[in-house]
């Protein structure tokens, strides 16, 4: 074997976009080296430009993008100059990539092992009992059982979808692995067990990794060296533990600041959004983001320059240090506020009819929501925390009464909605309004914005007339920072970050005193959300608003709630004060979505299985719970009081 | 005051009518929104989609003439009240006046001079032969008719200069149009229009209208001389049974988006949004209506509509009164059996939005479903509802052709491809082959259906979310 082998080198790499006035420069002059054994982190924003190198790397840009100059080479092959029936064999095999959507990778029709096994015989020309004996080997090296080999991929969660991909990604015996997001669809606790497995069989077939990936934190966990991309370009490169004490990067700094699991206090946004594909540069990309700009830096492109060894970066301030920032003060003094209770929920349950036969008859109920009881006091932040599936967006749906509960009582202000009539639930309903989670999804693409935020003044205050109306809609896109002219403008002319201050703005327009806010920025580039939780935090202390904060990202939690709800397939295991269910998880399955967020290396203590089997009786967190006694799978642990303003499901957190 | 014809508004004619105002409402509508001229700007900047809309536009313009109908007044004493014509004429055959009344005694083929049958004939001098007589207006003004052809030649040429010149004020109207619209001088916008490539969907459209107007020239210099596509049976000109089934061909194709439309939008978005017993109820009549034959649901509902003709003649004053009520009671019944796929799509396409955000966010606001449908369900589905339309029109002109051979179809009198192509069932048995009724009635039904089709492809690909055009 050659001394390079296995040696991935791009130099020179320029991608070009077909926009309406054009090809513009996506990438620019990029230029990265994944030695073999090394895991490479690839990381930026959305629009970066990082899927789309990773795309040229395999020769798979879609219709409407090409790369105009550059090399690639593997080994001692150039890619860019290999006919494409070359570089068929080559892909998959020398080469290989991950998709983020594990969902769509597989073809839904064929078994699993048949499919490992399509990739044996393609790269490998095995076939027969040694293709079968390969399939074995390989299911077991990703942490398959045997018999997931028979199964279909809709059978499988994404978890073991995402594993079945990586076994016929190894089955071509890759010098590189490119894994573009692989974790991104997949549940906090999920994704640290696939980072491992991806890190192992790294370090154990001396692969080059390429990890792509917009999340700084995971970067920190995999990487031995990190390439930030900004605007199609290398902003900064460095080995891993330089770059984490000693970014010199404006925006490497700024970005990890935005970064939740980073500091403590208010987050800290960049003002503005990354420049749109081909838009003209003549300075710096990020100069008009920078808060540290210089003439200079508007006026000449910065080259990059290298600040340590292995450590590069582009900016002409790289010489210097930042000046050291102070945090803003920790919201120690919200802790300790006390407010009238607002909405109280009690034993609300959803059930949906399982119906079987010709006749639809019910056979059985799926319980989505399963007797939760909460409380959200005026002007506090509860967060509601929880992988995807537990129940989280249709409780917040059966609090709203978009979904009929099937049990338990909601009461706002000491009134009982789920036994309103529609007219009067109607009114009732401008107390309390929802954001949502996707900002393309929730504003009509048909209406304009000005429109689309008086929906709601004309049906639940129908007496303003049309032009207090229009003054309100000023007034709201003043509150939520977007200009005047917007009102008259469609949803698609804006970002993601600009639509979801849309949907705050039509929410707040029937100034409600909760919203309930379903992963508002889990869409949304780590940037933009800091300015977006800037916003909501500001309208709290303006209006005096409750929030009832939705998500999965635990460290965002720490950092905006005064008291957090966690759940667990439709129950709440875990309750309590922020502060102090951090400092000291009581319930297993917090312990585990805690070790589990990025940022923290991916040493957890225990591997539980992904999705425990459905029980019907005990604890429904036993059959994943490391710790489960027989108690646990006997009988449901009640939620008791365990110290002052925290509960918890367990009957393994008592009192010793 | 008595003017010198009655109108006569048919029921097809008054329906038309509504339509075209629906269709003239919609495209003001979309005049208004941004965001529904984008798409259309797609078709606009489409060759093959502009080329196909002006050959459309052609037929409809055709079968627009021919919707308007009146009665002539005949000539009466001074005194009387005034009579008028037992026969309902459109302004489609008073443009086209020869080519109408130009009946020969039989078949004659494409520029003959002589009847395709042999007739017994008296000779000048008193003998009796048997041979194939002149036509009485195919090439009469011909002393020779072995000159014909020079003549035919001559007189398409002129008659295709003629048609140059129109086309040559097409562009120069189309050039000053785009001078004025840029503020250019005249010459610059006529350079323009020749080359730049933004301008390349007008210019296909451009070419197409030069083609078809030069041949429309030629034809038009020919057609009071010669019979262009021959004669029928009874001597009728077979280019003036293609041009009047042009109406009978786009009233089946549009007639009945009428009854389809408000029954797939309102029946389809329903099963949709309100789901539960709605969808039930919904669901088992559509699978009820698909699993009837259509064929015989269209034949016993044309047998209804014959029945009631023969038993209320009074109602009925005219033949063409009478042949209209069958051709829109077959727009009916097509209707009636054809809004199944449409409401299929559509109840899929509201199952998918009513559970969107936007939808949930109108809800938690309390807007009523009413508002709910109109502003955020139907929008959304418009773009389907439009493709859909654009997709089945060739489908039905095809339909009624079909219908008409098997003898469900139009009233055997009216003329239509079906009709043509089932009469022609007879001429192809004939030795030697009369050819040019299934000929014409191919080529016409043909260039309308390829039209139909390039331009509903174009329509889709500029309205499908998942066509996938480059940002």
């Amino acid at each position: 074997m050659k001394r390079d082998a296995g040696l991935l080198r791009v130099q020179g790499l320029r991608i070009e976009v077909a926009t309406a006035a054009g090809w513009h420069a996506a990438i620019d002059d990029l230029a990265l080296v994944i030695g073999p054994g090394e895991c490479l982190v690839l990381c930026g924003e959305s629009g970066s430009g990082k899927s789309l190198t990773a795309l040229a790397l395999m020769r798979l840009l879609p219709e409407g993008v090409r790369q105009t100059a550059g090399t690639v080479w593997l080994g001692d092959t150039e890619l860019t100059a290999l006919p494409e029936a070359a570089m068929r064999r080559l892909r998959g095999g020398r080469l290989a990539m991950i998709f983020q959507e594990p969902m769509v990778s597989l073809n839904p029709v064929m078994r699993i092992d048949r499919q490992i096994a399509e990739a044996l015989r393609a790269h490998r020309g095995l076939a027969g009992r040694a293709a079968a004996a390969e399939v074995a080997r390989l299911l077991d090296a990703v942490g398959l059982k045997p018999e997931h080999g028979l199964s279909y991929p809709f059978q499988l969660s994404g978890g073991q979808r995402q594993r079945t991909l990586i076994a016929m990604m190894l089955a071509g015996e890759p010098e590189v692995l490119i894994a573009d997001e692989p974790t991104t669809a997949l549940d906090v606790t999920v994704q640290a067990q696939i980072l491992r497995l991806l890190k192992r069989l790294q370090r154990e077939r001396g692969m080059g990794l390429l990890l792509i990936t917009h999340d700084l934190d995971l970067a920190h966990d995999v990487a031995d060296r990190v390439v930030v991309m900004y605007a199609g370009q290398i902003v900064e490169e460095a080995p891993r533990d330089a770059l984490y004490t000693d970014a010199r990067h404006p925006y490497t700094q700024a970005l990890m600041r935005a970064m939740p699991a980073h500091g403590q206090g208010p987050l800290q946004a960049i003002p503005g959004a990354p420049p749109a594909v081909g838009a003209a540069f003549t300075g710096c990309r990020f100069a008009d983001r920078c808060e540290r700009v210089q003439p200079r830096c508007v006026q000449e492109a910065p080259a990059l320059s290298t600040v340590s060894e292995g450590h590069r970066v582009r900016c002409h301030l790289a010489g210097q240090p930042a000046a050291a920032r102070t945090h803003g003060p920790a919201q120690g003094g919200r802790e300790q506020w006390e407010g009238p209770v607002l909405l109280q929920v009690e034993g609300l349950a959803v059930r949906f009819p399982i119906r079987r036969g010709l006749l639809r008859r019910t056979v059985g109920w799926v319980r989505a929501v399963d007797g939760v009881s909460l409380t959200v006091d005026r002007a506090e932040t509860l967060a509601l925390v929880g992988e995807s599936g537990c129940g989280k967006t249709t409780l917040a749906r059966a609090i709203l009464r978009l979904i009929e509960p099937s049990a338990g009582r909601v009461l706002l202000n000491g009134v009982d909605l789920t036994r309103l009539s529609s007219s009067a639930l109607r009114r009732a309903r401008a107390d309390m309004q929802i954001v949502f989670q996707d900002p393309y999804g929730s504003l009509n693409p048909r209406l304009r914005v000005s429109e689309i935020i008086a929906e709601g003044i004309a049906a639940l205050r129908p007496e303003l007339g049309r032009q207090a109306r229009q003054r309100r809609v000023g007034e709201l896109l003043e509150q939520v920072g977007l200009p005047q002219d917007a009102a008259a403008r469609y949803p698609h002319a804006f970002s993601g970050g600009q639509r979801q201050r849309i949907a705050i703005a039509r929410a707040l327009a029937v100034e409600p005193k909760l919203l309930i806010l379903d992963e508002p920025t889990s869409a949304l580039d780590v940037s933009v959300q800091a300015q977006i939780l800037g916003l909501l935090e500001a309208l709290q202390a303006r209006h005096g608003l409750a929030y009832l904060f939705i998500t999965h990202n635990l460290p965002l939690v720490a950092r905006i709630a005064r008291r957090v709800l966690v759940m667990y397939r439709g129950r709440v295991v875990e309750a309590g004060p922020t502060r102090q269910l951090f400092a000291q998880p009581l319930h297993p399955y917090t312990r585990l979505l805690l070790a589990s967020a990025p940022g923290q290396g991916l040493a957890a203590a225990v591997e539980p299985a992904e999705h425990g089997p459905d029980v019907t009786a005990g604890c429904a967190y036993a059959a994943r719970c490391a710790l489960a006694e027989v108690r646990c799978r006997r009988s449901e642990p009640p939620l008791a009081a365990h110290g002052e303003g925290r509960v918890v499901a367990c009957w393994l957190a008592g009192p010793r | 005051m008595t003017l010198p014809f009655q109108p006569v508004i048919l029921w097809s004619d008054a329906l038309l009518l509504m339509l075209l105002a629906a269709v003239a409402a919609f495209v003001l509508h979309t005049l208004r929104h941004e965001h529904l001229r984008a798409p259309w700007r797609a078709v606009w900047d489409s060759r093959l989609g502009m080329a196909a809309a002006v050959v459309l536009a052609a037929y409809g313009l055709i079968g627009l003439l021919d919707s308007l109908h009146f009665r002539a007044r005949l000539p009466a004493a001074a005194g009387e009240p005034p009579q008028y014509a037992a026969e309902v004429l459109s302004l489609f055959d008073h443009l086209v006046g020869p080519l109408r009344t130009q009946v020969e005694e039989s078949y004659s083929a494409p520029f003959a001079t002589h009847l395709f049958v042999k007739k017994t004939l008296v000779t000048a001098d008193g003998r009796v032969v048997r041979d194939y007589p002149r036509l009485k207006y195919g090439g009469a003004h011909l002393p020779d008719p072995q000159g014909r052809w020079a003549d035919v030649a001559a007189r398409g040429i002129e008659g295709a200069g003629l048609g140059s010149l129109l086309a040559a004020g097409a562009w120069g109207l189309a050039a000053l149009g785009l001078a004025v619209h840029r503020r250019q001088p005249l010459a610059t916008a006529l350079a323009a229009l020749a080359r730049e490539r933004t301008l390349k969907g007008p210019r296909a459209a451009l070419l197409t209208l030069t083609l078809l107007v030069l041949l429309t020239g030629a034809v038009a210099a020919l057609a009071p001389h010669y019979h262009v596509l021959g004669t029928d049976k009874v001597g009728q000109d077979v280019l003036y049974l293609a041009l009047k089934s042009i109406r009978t061909g786009l009233l089946i194709g549009t007639l009945t988006t009428l009854v389809v439309l408000p029954l797939a939008l309102t029946l389809g978005v329903a099963a949709g949004y309100f789901g539960g017993w709605v969808d039930d109820v919904i669901q088992y009549l559509y699978t009820t209506i698909n699993s009837i034959p259509g064929v015989l649901l269209i034949a016993a509902a044309v047998l209804v509509a014959q029945v009631h003709i023969e038993t209320n003649p009074q109602l009925y004053d005219t033949a063409a009164a009478r042949s209209d009520l069958r051709l829109v009671f077959l727009c009916l019944i097509l209707g009636l059996t054809g809004w199944v796929g449409l409401a299929r799509l559509l109840r899929g396409e509201t199952l998918k939005l009513r559970e969107l955000e936007y939808v949930q966010a109108a809800r938690a606001f309390g807007v009523t479903h009413a508002r709910i449908l109109v502003r955020h369900v139907l929008p959304n589905v418009a773009h389907l509802v439009l493709i859909t339309l654009v997709l089945d029109f060739s489908g039905l002109v095809l339909a009624e052709a079909v219908l008409s051979y098997v003898g469900v179809g139009v009233d055997p009198v009216m003329p239509s491809w079906g009709n043509m192509i089932n009469g022609a069932r007879l001429e192809l048995a004939r030795e030697p082959v009369v050819w040019w009724q299934l000929a014409a009635a191919f080529l016409f039904m043909f260039v309308l259906v390829l039209a139909a089709n390039l331009f509903a492809d174009s329509v889709r690909a500029a309205f499908d979310p998942r066509s996938g055009r480059i940002a």
